[in-house]
This record gives structure tokens, sequence and C-alpha cells, in this order.
């Protein structure tokens, strides 16, 4: 039961950050959130990578090479494609190949 | 014209379809591993329809967490959705009985389809933009049943497929940072975040990083507010 508790509030929070500003900005969006708008989403997302990449070991290079190699990989092909499927795909493929196959 | 508009939305959703499918067996695998069976994830896919916290959700389940951490955690990596809705408030305000479906299911690649504001020629706009975000959904939702279903099948080793979280940020990050000229957002989050994350340890960092990237952005809006 605690799972299906732990799902429901996550909806829950999900829900009410998406209907919110429909709620609030019935009529005008003050200029401090517009702005709050338009930069967190990148400081979101790079905010997103750092959390990802929390339980990675720098001290032994077995574990953190590969995510190195495989990140890079990711902002190679995305600069090289920007195709953001072939860059996650291309990248979660590299990096099995290198947990399972090298390191 | 209700043919017409089924088989464009189709289209538009095209290019989520792979990724989704791919993604949902990630996060689908990711619960078989941890224990979980299809009714849960199939729960999760529906009521919560949010990649990235559904990923962290795993550990969250797993890891014991309790309601004031999920609830912040939520919070926190779903706080970007906010601004999401801010910027459709315009366009969704006169959606009619599809509102509420489109607000709820305003996902980061749903809004990336949608944001642009097109809408093809003979089609019903509403009908459109709700069909684009259920497509979505439905490839979200079949992903991840498959992938808890077969997880422990497939034919192949699936170690390390949880890198595909980290890949669909590192591949938003950068595709972000080329679309955009002002690169200070961007560097502010992976700076801050990574102080916060060297001060306060791999299990408390999250909410002090927001807070961080909040404050910093402010300063420095208000300095360019100064410097016009």
């Amino acid at each position: 039961m605690r799972e299906y508790l732990l799902v429901f509030i996550m909806a829950f929070v999900t829900i009410i950050l998406r209907f919110l500003p429909f709620i609030v900005f019935r009529k005008k969006v003050p200029p401090y959130i517009q702005y709050l708008g338009k930069v967190l989403p990148q400081a979101i997302i790079g905010m997103l990578v750092i959390y990802c990449l929390k339980d990675v070991s720098f001290a032994s290079s077995s574990q953190a090479l590969p995510v190195v190699i495989a990140v890079l990989s990711v902002v190679l092909l995305q600069v090289i494609k920007r195709n953001s499927l072939v860059s996650i795909l291309g990248g979660t493929v590299i990096y099995m190949v290198l947990v399972q196959v090298i390191f | 014209m209700k043919k017409r508009t089924v088989s464009e939305a189709f289209y538009k959703s095209l290019p989520v379809l792979a990724g989704y499918v791919v993604l949902g067996i990630g996060f689908g695998i990711l619960m078989q591993k941890a224990g979980y069976g299809v009714l849960l994830t199939a729960a999760m896919s529906i009521f919560i329809f949010a990649g990235s916290l559904q990923y962290v959700g795993v550990s969250l389940l797993s890891g014991g967490a309790g309601i004031i951490t999920t609830a912040l955690t939520s919070l926190m990596v779903n706080a970007r959705h906010l601004f999401y809705s801010i910027s459709m408030t315009e366009r969704y305000r006169d959606s009619g009985k599809y509102k509420p479906y489109l607000i709820f299911a305003l996902t980061d690649e749903t809004y990336s389809l949608l944001c642009d504001g097109k809408i093809p020629e003979g089609c019903d706009k509403n009908l459109f933009r709700f069909l684009v975000s259920l497509f979505n959904q439905c490839y979200w939702v079949t992903g991840s049943i498959i992938g808890c279903l077969l997880g422990s099948v497939l034919p192949f080793s699936t170690a390390g497929i949880e890198f595909s979280m980290t890949a669909l940020f590192v591949a938003s990050f950068t595709e972000q940072f080329i679309t955009t000229r002002d690169h200070i957002p961007a560097i502010t989050g992976l700076v801050s975040t990574l102080l916060c994350l060297l001060a306060f340890g791999s299990e408390n960092f999250l909410i002090p990083a927001m807070v961080l990237i909040t404050i910093v952005l402010t300063i420095v809006r208000g300095k360019e507010e100064g410097e016009k």
C-alpha cells in the first residue's frame, strides 16, 4: 500500500504543478514569473544532469570512464545529428557495451 | 475533417513514438528489477506521466522514501512543468472539454511538439492537440508495460539501461545549449547543483540546489535590469 500512496503523492504534486499556472494566471503573468519561465527550464535540466551523475565515483576509473565516454558521446551525437532520439539510443548502447563488455 | 485531424496528429507524434517506447521500456525494466509489477508500473505511467519523476520514483519506492521526501522530490524534479504551463496558458485558454487533459499531459516532449502553436491545415486545433498528447501517452504506457513484462526475458543483458535517463537529460541540455544564446541559466544550473552536491552530499542536495539556482538567476535578472 505504501507504494500506491507514494505514487498518488507523485501524481498529485505533478498535477498541481501542471494546473497551478492555469488557475493563478488566468489573466496576466507577472514579469518575474515570465523571466523564471524562460530561464528555469535550462537550469533545471543542468540540475538533472548532475542529479543523474551524483552516485558516480570518480575515484574509480572503471566506474567513471564508461559514464564520461557515454556522456561525451551523447553530447557529440546531439551536436552533429540534432536528433535527441539518436543521441539517447546511441549513448545508452555505448554505455551498455562499455559496462558489459569492456569494463 | 476528423479523419484528417487524426492522421495529422499521428504524424506529428511520430518523433516521440520511438523515444517514449524505448524510455518507457527502460522505466518498466527498472520497475521490474526493483520487484514491482505491471499494475503499479502502469498506474505510474497513466497517473503521473512524467518521465524523469518516474525514473527517480523507482528509487524513491525501493529506497524507502517517506511521504515528505517524495512530495518534495516530485516538486523539485517537476517544478519545470510550472513553466511549460505558464507558456501555454494563452494557447490552451479556449480548448473547452479537452483542456483538463491537455494540461495534465503536458510533458517535456508534448510541450516541445506543441509549443510552436502550428496546427496543420484543415484540422480542429483542440482535437489535434488532444490527440498528439494522447498518442504520446499511449506510447509511454505501452513502453513501460512492455519493459515490466519482458524485462527479464529480453534476449540480451540490460545492465546499463538506466543510462537512458542520463542520456535524455544530457541530450536536452545539449540541445538547449545549442538553441539558446544566453548560457547563464544552463551554467547556473550545472554549477549550483555541483556545489550543493559537494557541500550537502548526494542525499540532500536537490533542495539547496533549487534555492541557489533561483537566487542566482534572480540576482542575474536584477543586474540585467540595472544595466538597461
